[in-house]
């Protein structure tokens, strides 16, 4: 009994209810909703902000924000895509380990601010983002790679799926839960995981307890720039295209998402099972406007409207547990 | 007595401008439970900090087991079993009871990876060491305030300690919980650990603790076995100078028409059919378990709990009280609870805190006169006997007494008729608790002004009311004179309540 009332008292429970009901509806108004392809279609556009959120995710739990991660994606990519144009290389491991060391080291980069100095996280990576992504369009270069000069192999690895029952799910979809997966035992099942979660509580006592939160900030952003940098490479082998200009307006989307799934802007709080949901439900919702052909000026409004609703229902929520 | 754990000869320690502790000798042995008292700036705090090992002492010795030690540091006094539990906690609210109790541990053993089943095996030993249950799997955070200081309690004792030094560990907490807290205290001396309690409370000093040391001014003034002290003893230690014990009496007409009348006050369902009433120059304390709705009562009266039942009359005239300001208005003033979080800007001055209530006095049309907010705020100051001439100085750097008569002095300013003060002082040391019950008096026998006083402190309530209602679960359980009333009178009738 206490059990199923703690169950039904999480957020990630309501979530869940949230995205049955809403499916349940579209389904009504429009039952080619149903059908496998579509649903497909609506996982492999969880993929990337999925990623994204599971970076912005760790940072938050942290009692950070990051808005730098698009940035960061869009340096990761297209340096990685341009090397790889330039040397002829046919392979994707290497091309995914370099994106994510990029990405890995701008997080870095964020860290020792953030760590060192004791700036306000927002604005270290509003700062970073810009840096990033001047340096990026003014010494790279601003051409976008299209597919006939696209490595065909980062192409071929986007595209690969599985046939279930007639209907192609993307593997990238596997990509995506095997890392949140990974993301999930790393918040959970290990040290430097929980002391995330401790340090997002109560800097100071982290620290009086014993934790090293120095290392702590660092992984943090440094794992979130790294989700970000391979996020960033994912996105292009899927779309065929290396746009240095991409990602631009996603923070939004990814935060909201974050919130969605029950994250707490103070810290300490959020879980990846929430997250996914919360992507989910955020691009179920965006993917239903275009289904019942709301303009796409209007989404903006509705994604604003979401981030508003979930974080003034959470902070509903944190004074009724307070009082 | 047995050879001292561990022992201070002759320690000094001096901070620019100030000496915080002269020459002290203090010793405290294995398994005993010993009581610090004295009042901010006393040295106490500075006492914890040296046994801890956080502050470095610029003369004398400081020797565990009879064995000299030099270059202490926090974790030396770790490795030597000294722990302490701040007031905070240091918890970690989002992580679980299991995971909070496991963390030290596995942190000391460099390990790398959690695993839940050993987090619930060790979160389990250390809560049956202390004897008590608990959802392993509760986040810390959904916990009331006196099991996450069980928590903590069951945290320091996971390691191998020999002194635990608690820093006013009862401010916070219940009766009842106070006492489940003595009950842990004892449990843990019967282990063999020593105890180092720091509090205000002289009542809790005196029932827990085997010996008490008392600190003044950075010296130790007196120190022997509890039962050689008494309330007055203390205080008289503490302050250096007697502080009246005279009780208030009131000698207004009774028939007279009340200030406050409530008549079937309700509030959902934690108050029902409260009724009573509040004269000019009455000092009515109210007092009730934590959950007995007192708190709840006083906000309706505070125009805070708009929707309430029953009838409020100021002078025989029905009152409306659906909004703060209207409650304001009507001359009613309420001090919260919690000043910090509820009563001042900490970061602002003394003087822009002291006329937030007041802004209607200090501004002509649309504008605000410094020079006049400044002059308000210095009377009120001098009025208050605030330790300050600097009325810019931020409320956030007075000490707690001070900043309690920044907010007296706030409502008064406002020219109130009634006056609600919840928890006047807590938090806050002898002497300034002595001003400040002092000012009150003065408030209603000169002023007439009727006060409410809701306090958890009996003998607060005793020396300065001439009633004292008890309430529980939402209802009026007595209505007291404390004429002839002694203290265990009433702690015996607030736990005959449960």
């Amino acid at each position: 009994m206490d059990r199923l009332k703690t169950l039904l008292r999480r957020s990630e429970t309501a979530v869940f209810v949230i995205v049955v009901l809403i499916m349940v509806l579209i389904g009504a108004i429009n039952p080619a909703f149903w059908q496998a392809d579509n649903l497909f279609n609506l996982l492999r556009a969880n993929v990337i902000i999925g990623i994204m959120a599971l970076s912005v995710l760790t940072v938050m739990i942290s009692g950070g924000i990051d808005v730098s991660f698009p940035a960061f994606a869009a340096a990761a990519m297209y340096l990685t895509v341009l090397a790889m144009e330039a040397t002829g290389y046919q392979g994707v491991v290497l091309p995914f380990i370099g994106a994510t060391l990029i990405g890995l080291v701008c997080g870095l980069f964020n860290a020792v601010f953030i760590s060192t100095f004791r700036m306000i996280p927002l604005i270290v990576t509003l700062g970073s983002a810009s840096v990033v992504r001047g340096l990026l369009l003014g010494l790279v270069g601003t051409s976008i790679v299209n597919i006939d000069r696209m490595p065909p192999a980062l192409i071929a690895f986007g595209r690969s799926s599985l046939d279930i029952g007639g209907a192609k799910l993307s593997a990238m979809v596997f990509v995506y839960l095997g890392l949140a997966v990974l993301v999930w035992l790393f918040l959970t099942r290990t040290m430097t995981g929980r002391s995330i979660f401790a340090y997002g509580d109560d800097a100071e006592s982290a620290k009086r307890v014993g934790f090293n939160t120095r290392r702590t900030v660092y992984v943090a952003y440094g794992l979130a720039g790294a989700l970000a940098g391979f996020a960033g490479l994912l996105h292009s082998s899927m779309i065929w295209l290396a746009n240095p200009r991409d990602f631009v307006g996603y923070e939004l989307d990814v935060i909201a998402a974050v919130v969605l799934g029950g994250a707490s802007i103070f810290g300490g709080r959020g879980s990846v099972l929430g997250t996914v949901l919360g992507v989910f439900l955020l691009v179920l919702i965006k993917n239903s406007l275009i289904i019942m052909r709301i303009d796409n000026t209007w989404q903006g409004v509705v994604v604003g409207c979401v981030i508003v609703l979930a974080t003034a229902l959470t902070a509903w929520r944190d004074r009724k547990a307070a009082a | 007595m047995a050879e001292p754990l561990i022992e201070l000869r002759g320690v000094t320690k001096r901070f620019p401008g100030m000496t915080a502790l002269d020459a002290i000798d203090f010793r405290i042995a294995p398994a005993e439970i010993l009581c610090l008292a004295g009042e901010n700036g006393s040295g106490k705090s500075t006492l914890i900090k040296i046994v801890s090992g956080v502050y470095a002492y610029d003369e004398g010795e400081l020797l565990i087991d009879g064995a000299p030690v030099s270059g202490f540091s926090p974790r030396a006094a770790i490795a030597a079993g000294v722990q302490v539990i701040y007031q905070d906690f240091s918890l970690f609210p989002s992580l679980t009871v299991a995971e909070n109790l496991a963390m030290g541990r596995l942190l000391s053993e460099n390990r790398r990876l959690v695993a839940p089943a050993e987090c619930q095996r060790l979160g389990a030993e250390a809560l049956a060491r202390l004897d008590v249950t608990m959802d392993l799997d509760a986040r810390v955070g959904s916990l009331s305030t006196a099991d996450r200081q069980i928590v903590a309690i069951a945290r320091a004792l996971m390691s191998r300690t020999r002194l635990l030094i608690m820093d006013e560990p009862t401010t916070a907490l219940t009766g009842r919980e106070v006492e489940r807290l003595f009950a842990i205290v004892r449990e843990i001396k019967a282990k063999g650990i020593a105890v180092l309690f720091v509090s205000h409370k002289m009542r809790e000093m005196l029932e827990i603790s085997e010996r008490i040391c008392v600190f003044r001014n950075g010296r130790k003034v007196e120190e022997g076995p509890t039962a050689e002290f008494t309330e007055g003893r203390i205080t008289r230690a503490m302050t250096g100078q007697d502080i009246g014990q005279e009780r208030y009496v009131w000698s207004g007409d009774i028939a007279a028409e009340p200030r406050l009348s409530v008549r079937a006050l309700g509030v959902g369902e934690r108050v029902h059919d409260v009724s009573f009433d509040l004269r000019a120059g009455e000092i009515v304390g109210l007092s009730g378990l934590l959950g007995s709705g007192r708190t709840e009562l006083a906000l309706a009266l505070f125009g805070m709990e708009p929707g309430h039942r029953g009838e409020v009359r100021m002078d025989g005239a029905p009152l409306k009280l659906e909004t703060v300001q209207q409650a304001v208005e009507a001359g009613i003033a309420y001090v919260p609870e919690d000043r910090l979080s509820e009563g001042l800007f900490m970061t602002q001055s003394i003087a822009r805190n002291m006329v937030a209530s007041a802004i209607d006095r200090v501004t002509h049309g649309p504008f605000l006169s410094d020079g006049e907010a400044t002059a308000l705020a210095e009377r009120t100051v001098a009025d208050m006997r605030i330790a300050t001439t600097d009325v810019d100085k931020q409320v956030g750097k007075l000490s707690g007494g001070n900043q309690q008569r920044v907010i007296i002095g706030r409502w008064l300013l406002t020219g109130p008729r009634v006056l609600i003060l919840n928890g006047p002082t807590v938090g806050v040391d002898i002497g300034s608790k002595a001003e400040i019950h002092r000012r009150i008096r003065d408030l209603a026998v000169k002023d007439g002004l009727a006060v409410l006083m809701i306090s958890d402190d009996v003998p607060e309530l005793l020396q300065n009311c001439n009633r004292i209602l008890l309430m529980h679960r939402g209802a009026i359980e007595a209505d007291l004179d404390p004429r002839g009333l002694e203290e265990d009178d009433i702690h015996t009738r607030l736990k005959t309540l449960r």
